[in-house]
């Protein structure tokens, strides 16, 4: 019988696999009880990233549909500064390069480049909002607002969700901070952490597809 | 890896993780390459959508396929998703969302074009038709 | 200071709200009475609300459901007396009541029954039959249980506080648009499906990782009960479906609320796109809410043939197949809206397809049925009533994914006889079949078998005479949701429907009559061994009620129906004498997040319906607040100690053989 004590949830792989050894179909292949915390973690937080996928497909199908509609209202083509879409690129690609960091520190329990690349990650994806948040303020002073045709509510939805999301991402961002600097890397919390790259990258892909259809399709019309 | 768990070979490995062989260093060079890879493929993209050098009717398709590249670049860059079989369950799960996605997105623009076409209000058909 | 809320909300001059409120209020009154007065009020806290518990959450679920079927038979029953009534008249219902009620009687049939009891079920069952603990996020799957209150909270709060949506049970616009619908009912349905939603996706992660990460030792996916595979394929749904309902409402909400423009008349909005998602997510729904049953009849009609499922394989790969092919269907529910005969022939030929994996799995039952030692006890009972009642309307299902069929049929009582058939005769009967099947591993003791025959036989009796004049109806031309007509032909019909919905009702009162009896009866009814059907899966191998962490020692599994294989194997005495390694146990904490997260949604709901936009704040600052106190905790698991885990369980197990050793002795 083997003497596991538990001071936290540290998570111990064996214990949570239940028995270890013996059993003739834990061989090889086999299926060896449940899997560590992480994996079950990390695999239910990528299934809830699938489902947040699809929620933008379907905000992604309302665009497509509704591209035309404008209402006699502006297109996209009248409407899109290709440049401040460069630069929201650029910044929100460096900020997932530095979450990658703010990963590998963690993973080698190095709070102070954890910090250090979370607060740069940080930085870079309030820089983010804040060229959309002044391309809206823009749009809408313009009399392009989201209320103006079924165009533009669409883009508004569209482009405005995924920013919600990066929004939600800053929030979490800054409580895991918050976590490291107040707990250190515990086990739960380096989950944590790996749910919320996980969350971040995503959301640099949705914003691929976002530019593309969006912007560089849109303004090439 | 992450834990201090032994590594057996026939676990599965949770989304976003890799499989720890290098260092530090490797690591932070593996995101790199990503960067690099996908600032080009980013850069490309900005470009075909706006030259004259580039048969304007293959723009959209050439866009398509480099946001898709650009995606591939984080799913093995950022991400980790790799084809090995402690990866299975990730990319299947992957691929199921990709499938509903193509489906909602195919399907509705199908759908909606017929729809739009036979449901057009009396008055844009008139307009057609003058 | 409270928006659009002031007393003129309450509907003091109808009295039909105000009495069943009236009679609600007071009965949920005397029942908080008697729990604080008896002192019941911390362990409810303790060991109910504030639990993480798969088994609790899934009683509680199933609790829900039972309750809003009152509500919602309710209605069907005003629903069924109207439409008796109003012919030639206007009946006692005006249409602007009556609008309300069949909206009403929809959403919470399909959310907050129907859902709630196949959740609550898998919830129950599935990590038992896995052989191990819990799910795999217990905390979160108190929290989506909780979520799922406040949506069905708010919808019951529409009855007395303003009113609800008009629409039906799906809010088609323009009519759900502000410019047409300017109360608060739309409104009410739709926060109150965006929460409940939330609550579903977040039980759908849930149960998709427990199926694929959380098994025990040996259990591969092949050897996982037939119920654990259907859980997979619904819980998959789920995940992509559910976003697409969220998507879609959150776009009306937009017009609704900004002034946007999704599917308004006028600024182009497309009023047919909101179709086209919404049931981009609704044929999946329906699937989400069969799925469960089809694994509940596979348990059950295995269980009660004494042999073991036939055709395991192919009924894995029906059930997979339905999964993906229900995607591929959707436009079946609007081809007369205009897509053309190109686009409806591909979607009519795609559901004739999807047809074919659920005769599979009929045939593969009757199968097992057949040669099999077949015992007619009441979850067999719902079995066999649901092939036949299914059957009936699966093809009718079929029928009108014939477009020029579903051309005459479309939105006439056909259709509504259709689903009611597919819905009661599959989810409602699976869900009572699994009710029946797993109240004694739930509670310790079986329910009363005489009286569960009798509610069977009028359900039966009753949804026959209730529904199959509904399909004449449609036939001869009458449209659903009437409130008052003038073809003497349809009347009969009408007063024959609704005398089935009495029959109905008797089955109802039956069923509480069985709950009532088996209560105050249940020392007779005890289930002393844990096994009181000779069950296959691991759920038997547990105490009834199982102990907090389920199994002392998770299982290793060798082979399917994994608990036949160790009773019969068991009784070498040499495997009896292994002294067993037990081994420190965590339970996870209980958390009242779940309960507070859903009071703050709660408030966020009702205040973002009235337009209380300092309220909202509040309540999305208490939400977030929630979030963070959760993960700021510090102490998530308690241990159970080795030594404590083996006392347990050897108390446990000689109690058993004492049971078994009786009864053998007995016989």
């Amino acid at each position: 019988m083997s003497a596991v004590t538990f001071t936290s949830a540290q998570g111990d792989a064996q214990a949570l696999r239940g028995l270890d050894g013996g059993g003739g179909s834990g061989s090889s292949r086999g299926w060896g009880g449940p899997a560590p915390k992480r994996i079950v973690t990390g695999y239910g937080f990528w299934i809830f990233i699938l489902s947040d996928m699809i929620m933008f497909a379907a905000f992604f199908a309302t665009y497509a549909v509704l591209l035309g509609q404008t209402a006699g209202g502006p297109s996209g083509h009248d409407l899109f500064n290709l440049r401040n879409v460069a630069i929201e690129t650029a910044l929100l690609l460096a900020s997932s390069f530095t979450c990658g960091l703010a990963s590998i520190a963690a993973d080698v329990r190095n709070k102070i480049w954890f910090q250090v690349a979370m607060a740069v990650t940080c930085a870079l994806g309030l820089g983010f909002l804040a060229i959309e948040g002044r391309e809206f303020a823009d749009l809408v002073a313009r009399g392009a607002g989201p209320t103006r045709s079924a165009f533009l509510s669409a883009f508004f939805t569209l482009v405005g969700c995924h920013g919600l999301h990066v929004s939600a991402g800053i929030l979490w961002l800054l409580t895991m901070m918050a976590q490291v600097f107040a707990k250190g890397f515990r086990e739960d919390i380096q989950r944590r952490i790996l749910c919320f790259a996980l969350f971040w990258h995503a959301l640099d892909i949705i914003w691929i597809a976002v530019f593309t259809v969006v912007y560089l399709l849109g303004s090439a019309k | 890896m992450t834990n201090g768990r032994e590594q057996a070979d026939d676990i599965d490995v949770a989304p976003g993780d890799e499989h720890l062989e290098g260092g530090v260093a490797q690591r932070v060079l593996g995101y790199l390459a990503g960067l690099a890879l996908a600032i080009l493929l980013t850069a490309t993209s900005f470009y075909v959508a706006g030259t004259d050098l580039v048969w304007q009717p293959s723009i959209p398709v050439a866009l398509v396929v480099l946001a898709i590249a650009q995606m591939g670049v984080h799913l093995v860059f950022f991400l980790h998703i790799t084809t090995g079989p402690d990866n299975t369950n990730n990319v299947l799960a992957l691929a199921f969302g990709v499938l509903i996605v193509m489906l909602l997105m195919v399907g509705s623009l199908w759908i909606m074009a017929n729809l739009n076409h036979n449901m057009m209000p009396m008055d844009q058909i008139m307009q057609m038709q003058r | 200071m409270l928006g659009k809320l002031s007393w003129s909300a309450i509907p003091f001059d109808q009295p039909i709200p105000m009495i069943a409120s009236g009679v609600v209020a007071l009965a949920i009154l005397a029942i908080l009475a008697w729990v604080v007065v008896r002192g019941h009020l911390p362990y409810l806290w303790r060991e109910w609300i504030t639990s993480v518990d798969h088994k609790r959450i899934g009683v509680m679920y199933t609790l829900l459901a039972m309750v809003m079927l009152l509500r919602g038979f309710a209605d069907a029953i005003m629903m069924r007396l109207q439409q008796s009534l109003a012919f030639q008249g206007q009946g006692f219902l005006p249409p602007e009541h009556y609008n309300q009620i069949f909206s009403a009687h929809g959403t919470i049939m399909i959310f907050f029954v129907a859902m709630p009891f196949m959740i609550g079920l898998m919830n129950f069952v599935v990590p038992l039959q896995l052989g191990v603990r819990d799910v795999a996020f217990p905390t979160l799957n108190s929290v989506g249980f909780w979520l799922t209150c406040t949506g069905a909270l708010l919808v019951n709060i529409s009855l007395v506080v303003g009113e609800f949506a008009r629409t039906g049970w799906l809010p088609y616009p323009p009519l759900s648009e502000l410019a047409y619908s300017p109360g608060v009912g739309v409104d009410y349905y739709l926060w109150s499906l965006e929460i409940a939603g939330v609550g579903t996706l977040v039980a759908g992660i849930n149960l998709v990782t427990t199926v694929l990460k959380v098994r025990t030792k040996g259990m591969s996916y092949l050897r996982m009960p037939m119920f654990c595979w259907t859980t997979l394929a619904t819980n998959l749904l789920i995940v992509a479906a559910f976003p697409i309902l969220t998507a879609t409402l959150a776009m009306l909400l937009l017009d609704r609320y900004l002034g946007f423009h999704f599917f308004t008349n006028e600024a182009g909005g497309n009023v047919m796109m909101f179709m086209n998602l919404i049931w981009a997510w609704g044929h999946p729904e329906v699937y989400i809410l069969v799925l469960p049953a089809f694994g509940i009849f596979s348990e059950v009609i295995s269980t009660f043939s004494g042999k073991p499922l036939f055709g395991y394989r192919s009924m894995v790969a029906a059930t997979m197949a339905i999964c993906i092919l229900s995607f591929m269907v959707w436009l079946h529910h609007f081809f007369t809206m205009g897509a053309g005969a190109d686009v409806n022939a591909i979607f009519g030929i795609a559901t004739m397809i999807i047809a074919v994996p659920t005769g599979v799995k009929v045939f593969n039952w009757l199968f097992t049925m057949y040669g099999g030692k077949v015992r007619f006890q009441t979850p067999l009972l719902w079995s066999i009533g649901f092939m036949v009642t299914f059957i009936i309307g699966g093809m009718t299902g079929v029928l009108m994914a014939v477009p020029p069929v579903a051309f005459v049929l479309h939105n006439s009582l056909f259709l509504v006889a259709h689903f009611h058939n597919v819905i009661i005769g599959g989810v409602l009967f699976g869900a009572f079949a699994g009710y029946t099947y797993w109240f004694p591993k739930a509670f310790g003791f079986k329910l009363h078998e005489g009286l569960g025959r009798a509610a069977f036989w009028c359900w039966l009796v009753g949804f026959y005479v209730a529904f199959m004049p509904l399909y004449v109806l449609g036939l001869l031309g009458m449209t659903r949701r009437m409130q008052h007509y003038d073809v003497p032909q349809w009347h009969p019909w009408l007063i024959v429907a609704a005398c089935g919905a009495g029959l109905i009702f008797c089955g109802i009162m039956l069923q509480i009559a069985q709950l009532v009896v088996s209560i105050r009866q249940r020392e007779k009814l005890r289930d002393e061994t844990g096994d009181p059907w000779d069950g296959r899966s691991l759920e038997w191998a547990t105490a009834s009620p199982p102990l907090a962490f389920n199994f002392a020692i998770l299982p290793d599994v060798s082979g399917g129906d994994a608990y036949w294989a160790l009773k019969y194997r068991d009784t070498e005495p040499s495997k009896s004498d292994e002294k067993p390694d037990y081994e420190a146990i965590e339970i996870p904490r209980n958390s009242a997040t779940g309960f507070v997260c859903a009071f703050f949604a709660t408030l966020m709901g009702f205040a973002l319906i009235w337009h209380i936009w300092w309220l909202v704040a509040a309540g999305a600052v208490g939400a977030f607040a929630t979030f963070v106190v959760f993960a700021w905790r510090d102490h998530v698991e308690d241990i159970i100690p080795a030594d404590e885990v083996a006392r347990i369980d050897l108390g446990n197990q000689a109690r058993r053989r004492a049971v078994l050793g009786a009864g053998a002795a007995a016989r």
